[in-house]
């Protein structure tokens, strides 16, 4: 489980883990508290191009649909198969094994910090 | 369809609850006016805990209406669409308020507390309605109406350890019928620490249980008894996420999902509830009599594989081509649906049109954009073992 204080955020409620031109992608503990038992995810392929603030997937729970948006161009690498068989690691380890696709980014937008994403979701 | 009304003041309402709720870490959502808790912690855990063990629900956001008086048997074979008078004591009766075009301005449920006494519970958003029609259709009746819903809570035992918990409770005492003995849709008096206690054998979920009324002062002991008696028998609370898919599996309606002011009882299944028999008149007897018009949409259940759920409001069709033929109208609409804690399957109650409504039917759910096949199967999903 990745620490969340090193993570950046999106105000889509989104961390990544970014390793040189790499970033792992998952949906925050707010975030999955917020959507409940998730259910079913629905993710991008392996090698898909994917273009930021697009729609790539769907976290669905018991009671609601949630989007799944790129936070960056690039490449998608990987994408967490383990979370498509069980899909409760969201809830269960939203910053660890729950996390969603891995991509492959030549530009990384701005980025909020741990403590601007906690503050954004204390509002 | 129509969304039940909220509350008239715009301020949200509060459980007498709430604060044992805010100590439980539940998170809380706005139902009829209400802030309830939606889940405690997992809502499909707090779903297979009633079907396995047993759940505990706040559900004093229900309103609970006394009508009192000589007149009351006769009132309520006027102002509901059930024979009421024929309910015996004790006896609980689900039923419907039907205005005159025979639409639904709520289902409720009766129950006959003495000869000349009935409690009605009503759904928290619909009290706003249900009261005034009440005390406008008691005019001509020896009758009072009194809204009690500030005045008592109602606490939900659920699940096939209900018995066992209530039985282990300290503090409920004297029931006039033995629990084992109290049959469902009955009611017995009880105490609980010295206040009347209401014990009805009634439920939202498909499963054996309880509901219990309390006056508002006692009602955070009495779930602090419930909570502590009930632990070494799986007891957990949960919230409105679970109570709705439960009630879901079980076939039960919804307001402002299967229900709505716009629908007739007999295309939402509910037929057999309008004492059409029954002597003189009542509030959409004439228009319940002519029915629902042709081609009118009636409600079934459907079920698909994988796990993409059709939700409320997705629509149905009856071919899964969204080329050519993509200008062919819907056939129907999902009211409630979900990916089925209990049978693992995708479930959905929708209206659909005359000619779909047949058990085996073929058609195909829009998940957003995509074409999911589908069938219509009977309700309910979900049966319990008896």
């Amino acid at each position: 489980m990745a620490e969340p204080t090193t993570l950046q955020y999106t105000a889509d409620h989104e961390w990544l883990l970014v390793d040189g031109n790499t970033a792992v992608v998952g949906i925050t503990a707010y975030a999955a508290e917020q959507l409940g038992d998730v259910v079913f995810v629905d993710l991008p392929d392996s090698g898909d191009e994917i273009t930021a603030g697009a729609v790539v997937g769907e976290i669905e729970s018991t009671k609601s649909v949630g989007e799944l948006i790129t936070p960056v161009d690039g490449t998608v690498t990987e994408v967490n198969q383990a979370l498509v068989d069980a899909p409760e690691l969201i809830n269960s380890d939203p910053f660890g094994e729950g996390w969603l696709i891995k991509i492959s980014f030549t530009e990384l937008p701005a980025l909020l910090s741990f403590d601007e994403y906690s503050a954004l979701i204390a509002e | 369809m129509t969304d039940a009304t909220t509350d008239t003041t715009g301020t949200a309402r509060f459980s007498p609850l709430h604060d044992l709720h805010v100590s439980a870490g539940a998170s809380f959502t706005d139902f009829g006016g209400w802030q309830m808790p939606v889940r405690y912690s997992s809502d499909l855990a707090e779903h297979h805990a009633v079907r396995t063990a047993a759940g505990l629900f706040d559900i004093s956001h229900m309103a609970e209406i006394l009508v009192e008086g000589p007149g009351a048997p006769a009132f309520l074979d006027y102002a509901l669409a059930g024979k009421i008078s024929a309910v015996k004591l004790g006896q609980a009766k689900y039923s419907l308020l039907l205005n005159e075009a025979g639409g639904i301005i709520d289902d409720l449920v009766v129950y006959r507390l003495a000869e000349e006494r009935f409690l009605v519970v009503a759904n928290a958003g619909n009290r706003f309605a249900v009261v005034p029609a009440l005390a406008e259709r008691a005019a001509d009746f020896d009758v009072t109406v009194a809204d009690q819903s500030d005045d008592l809570a109602l606490i939900a035992v659920q699940g096939p350890a209900s018995r066992a918990i209530l039985e282990a409770t300290p503090g409920i005492t004297d029931p006039a019928i033995p629990l084992d003995e109290l049959k469902y849709y009955w009611s017995t008096d009880a105490s609980f620490d010295g206040a009347p206690l209401l014990i009805a054998r009634t439920g939202y979920t498909g499963e054996d249980g309880f509901e219990l009324y309390i006056q508002t002062e006692k009602a955070a002991d009495l779930w602090t008894a419930l909570t502590a008696a009930g632990a070494e028998h799986g007891l957990v609370p949960c919230g409105l996420a679970s109570r709705d898919t439960l009630r879901l599996e079980a076939g039960m309606p919804l307001y402002g999902h299967e229900l709505g002011t716009e629908i007739l009882p007999a295309q939402a299944g509910l037929g057999r509830v309008v004492a059409l028999a029954k002597e003189g008149d009542f509030v959409g007897r004439a228009a319940s009599e002519r029915g629902p018009a042709d081609g009118a949409r009636v409600l079934v259940g459907i079920a698909a594989e994988g796990r993409r759920a059709g939700r409320a409001d997705y629509e149905l069709f009856a071919s899964d081509k969204t080329g050519a033929d993509a200008g062919a109208p819907a056939i129907g609409v999902i009211t409630s649906g979900a990916l089925s804690p209990t049978l693992g399957h995708p479930i959905a109650m929708a209206f659909v049109d005359p000619g779909h409504a047949e058990i085996g039917s073929a058609l195909f759910i829009d998940v957003r954009g995509t074409r999911v096949p589908a069938s219509v199967v009977a309700l309910p999903f979900y049966k319990r073992a008896q």
